[in-house]
């Protein structure tokens, strides 16, 4: 049944796509009524990528090819990390090129071509993005190896959909050590995606931005590009949680009835994830940006603590 | 040097306290260091030159040690305007910024609008940027036209930092946000603030000019738009010295009326700024919780007084509407409710880890600093400068109603937003107390055209610190001098001092914190 894995494969990375500004739409919504405010339509990030799209992109004077290129890369690295996270199957033929580790690479890629593009016009607001950004993800990307070293050293490998399945197969047990790396791997995932305690998607204070002080020099279909491969991030490390600690409803084959319930059930586990999200972001107020690295160094010690925990399950 | 003068001086009708003297341009600075040895404030400095007359200098001060007129040793508070006169040909003034560092900016300012320099150090411009030639003063030259054409480029000299790693992050003044323009010059290393300069002047507006040509009795309508934020404060202001001029006693009720309007906008500015700094926290929960707050009070102004914004209720000779009773006692059974809401979110504020961590220590005042360099009204008393014009130097009807003063020595983010809240449930307790007891008898009452040459003084606390108006009549009803002075002039400098060593990020919420008003300083 190889076409229908690729089959399989295709819609997949389809659905990523489709779905990724939605599950940002819903994330909204829900910190709006959390908030007692009256919530955007579920549709409100389509709206703007639609509108960025019609509109003439303007360049700075002296940009140069990267800062026009970098949008494409990225948003080409985010659609590519998509197709090697099992998110509705487990029978990726995509993932025999890469496992784990070169996904984490793959967002560290994104990462430098997204500061190289802030630095890239010279002024003052990208560059100061493009330095808290390296600052958050010099921290951010041991910690996530971190959690997926403990998830492959309880499955043995270092290919996603493999864990997955593999992790979905064992028997249900409570893994401590699995639940420390869950909480390491929220905090990650709130810090990369440049959400509240770390990052404040909604402000418009230049001076405090991380994420979109990088973007302020983007217009039209540059920044719809810049927006979406943001979605899509989100998206992506949902789908990478929701592998690691929720593995179980993934179509393992490619049978198409069992692939529609797997978008079924995906569909229900990221309204899940959106909702806690928001009500994260409700709860906390933003960290001062030197609270950050203590942030990102309490999950790295969650690893490094399941990380242990497995070890030390192992050795008895 | 002073205390002759003291004696000496003139009282004026209009704001409590108001006396007027004359120095001679050889004493001013001795006078104005006695001023400042005495533990009295600057609360402006302007200039006037007629076409006419010889140019004149005015300071106005508030000084403690007034002689009381029953002769008794005691010494009472004063609202004192020093007036010195130029000789004829005298370009040049002595500079009081080493006495009183505020007054800097005020006296280059003087010189772009009249051509009078100070012998202060700083001769860089401040209002003009490069919209009008440098050898036009608006307020000296009455022939000048409007500057239409499109301003070439500014260079202003910024003092640079040097040293390794010493970099600029140059802001506005086109922000993000819909918020006022100002250019802000960070040195940085890495995120700490080195040295931050301010360069405002970007909403000047040639508000002092336009009060030339308007008659007095109309210029309250101006005094209201110099910073929307206090259009009360600016506008009662106004009428205490234009009814100082024209000889007219406030009725009780039209007293009464305008500290209502007073305290309501002291509220909503408070609930606005509550919920901004939440919000600029990353706390988005206050920003909706404050705003929903802000705009029932807000209803509830339009209910009672007929506008949402206050800009056009304080009139000459009292106010524009007499509320109905009903809409009163509305007002009077709101306010407790407003202020157990109120009370509830200080609590949530206060419990909230986060948000405690972002406002305290963060753009520290000391007291120290905040006396010497004159730091004013809300931010002043968040830094132990107990000075609130509505308790020290009351104007009917706050004799009567003895309004707590709110008073906090930290000096922090967290210091601002405590004083924020006392003076807020101090406001709403003032509200209810004038709404339920609002005496009898005229809302306003008939106010004749001013004699020509008189000069009235306006000082109100309004809330973001004591705003004052200074007016000189013409003849023909019309206004010769209008000098309007909000108290981001003192401010505004403190704040170049508050963000020194905190990090660059931090900036928005210390700047927050303080609010001042880029309109009501641009003039």
């Amino acid at each position: 049944m190889n076409w229908l894995n690729w089959l399989d494969q295709f819609i997949e990375v389809l659905v990523a796509l489709a779905a990724a500004p939605l599950l940002l739409g819903w994330v909204n919504m829900c910190r709006a009524w959390l908030q007692n405010r009256s919530a955007p339509s579920l549709l409100q990030p389509y709206r703007g990528i639609r509108k960025l799209l019609h509109k003439d992109a303007v360049l700075a004077h002296n940009a140069s090819s990267l800062f026009r290129i970098a949008p494409y890369i990225i948003f080409g690295t985010m659609v590519a990390a998509a197709a090697m996270i099992p998110m509705l199957g487990t029978r990726l033929p995509f993932t025999a090129a890469a496992d784990a580790i070169a996904l984490v690479g793959l967002f560290a890629a994104a990462r430098m071509f997204l500061s190289l593009a802030a630095m890239d016009v010279g002024t003052a607001f990208g560059t100061l993005g493009a330095r808290r950004e390296m600052m958050v993800g010099f921290l951010a990307e041991p910690t996530l190896l971190m959690v997926i070293f403990v998830a492959s050293l309880m499955t043995a490998t270092t290919a996603l959909p493999l864990i997955a399945e593999n992790l979905a197969a064992a028997q249900l047990a409570i893994h401590p050590s699995l639940l420390f790396t869950a909480v390491a791997f929220a905090m990650v995932m709130l810090a990369e995606n440049a959400r509240i305690p770390v990052d404040n998607p909604a402000t418009h204070l230049e001076l405090t931005m991380i994420h979109e002080a990088m973007l302020l020099e983007y217009s039209a279909r540059h920044l719809a590009l810049m927006e979406w491969a943001a979605a899509l991030k989100l998206f992506n490390y949902a789908c990478i949680g929701l592998a690691l600690f929720v593995p179980w409803g993934l179509a393992s084959n490619g049978d198409p009835i069992r692939l529609g319930l797997a978008i079924v059930l995906l569909a229900g586990k990221l309204a899940v994830i959106g909702a806690g999200l928001a009500l994260i972001e409700t709860l906390s107020a933003k960290l001062r940006v030197f609270r950050a690295p203590e942030f990102l160094a309490t999950a790295f010690l969650l690893a490094v603590l399941g990380l242990l925990v497995r070890l030390l399950q192992v050795a008895r | 040097m002073l205390t002759p003068l003291l004696s000496q001086a003139r009282p004026l009708p209009g704001a409590p306290g108001a006396h007027a003297a004359q120095v001679d341009i050889s004493h001013w600075r001795s006078v104005l260091g006695d001023v400042a040895a005495g533990g009295g404030r600057l609360v402006s400095l302007w200039a006037e030159t007629p076409a006419d007359t010889p140019a004149r200098l005015h300071a106005a001060v508030i000084v403690d040690s007034f002689p009381t007129a029953d002769g008794s040793a005691h010494t009472q508070t004063g609202l004192l305007q020093l007036s010195a006169t130029l000789a004829a040909d005298q370009q040049r003034f002595p500079s009081v910024h080493e006495i009183f560092p505020s007054a800097l900016r005020m006296e280059r300012a003087i010189h772009d609008l009249h051509g009078l320099r100070s012998d202060a150090w700083d001769t860089r411009s401040w209002l003009r940027h490069t919209s009008w030639s440098d050898q036009r003063y608006p307020l000296r030259d009455a022939q000048m036209p409007i500057p239409t054409t499109e301003a070439p480029a500014d260079a202003y000299e910024f003092v640079r930092v040097d040293g390794d790693g010493v970099h600029e992050i140059a802001v506005g003044p086109v922000h993000a946000g819909i918020i006022e323009p100002g250019h802000f010059r960070f040195s940085v290393v890495g995120e700490k603030v080195l040295r931050l300069e301010q360069h405002l002047g970007y909403v000047h507006k040639g508000i002092e000019r336009r009060f030339q040509e308007l008659p007095a009795l109309e210029g309250h309508r101006l005094a209201a738009r110099i910073s929307g934020d206090s259009a009360v404060a600016f506008s009662w202001a106004y009428c205490q010295a234009l009814e100082a001029c024209a000889g007219v006693t406030l009725p009780p009720r039209a007293a009464c009326l305008r500290a209502l309007a007073l305290e309501l906008e002291r509220c909503a500015n408070h609930l606005g700024d509550l919920g901004a700094l939440g919000n600029d926290a990353g706390f988005a929960f206050a920003l909706s919780q404050f705003g929903r707050l802000k705009e029932r009070l807000l209803r509830l102004t339009a209910a009672t007084l007929g506008q949402r914004y206050l800009f056009d209720y304080v009139v000459p000779g009292g106010t524009a509407v007499d509320p109905e009773a009903t809409a009163l006692k509305t007002l009077a059974a709101s306010m407790p409710l407003l202020a157990a809401e109120v009370q509830r979110l200080h609590g949530i504020l206060d419990e909230h880890a986060g948000v405690r961590d972002r406002f305290s220590g963060a753009g520290i005042v000391t007291p120290a600093l905040a006396l010497q360099l004159g730091l004013a009204g809300l931010a002043g008393r968040a830094s132990g400068q107990a000075f609130d014009l509505r308790i020290d130097l009351p104007c009917p009807p706050y004799g009567q109603l003895a309004p707590k003063k709110a008073l906090h020595p930290g000096g922090d983010v967290a210091a601002r937003v405590a004083v924020r809240f006392d003076e807020l449930l101090e406001s709403c307790r003032l509200i209810g107390d004038i709404a339920s007891q609002l005496p009898a008898g005229d809302h306003r009452v008939e106010v004749p055209v001013p004699a020509a040459d008189l000069i009235g003084l306006g000082c109100i606390e309004g809330w973001r610190g004591p705003v004052l108006i200074a007016l000189r009549t013409a003849k023909d009803g019309r206004i010769a001098r209008c000098h309007p002075h909000d108290p981001s002039w003192h401010n505004w400098p403190v704040l170049e001092h508050a963000v020194i060593g905190n990090i660059v990020p931090d900036f928005p919420l210390i700047n927050k914190s303080f609010n001042l008003s880029y309109s009501g300083h641009d003039l």
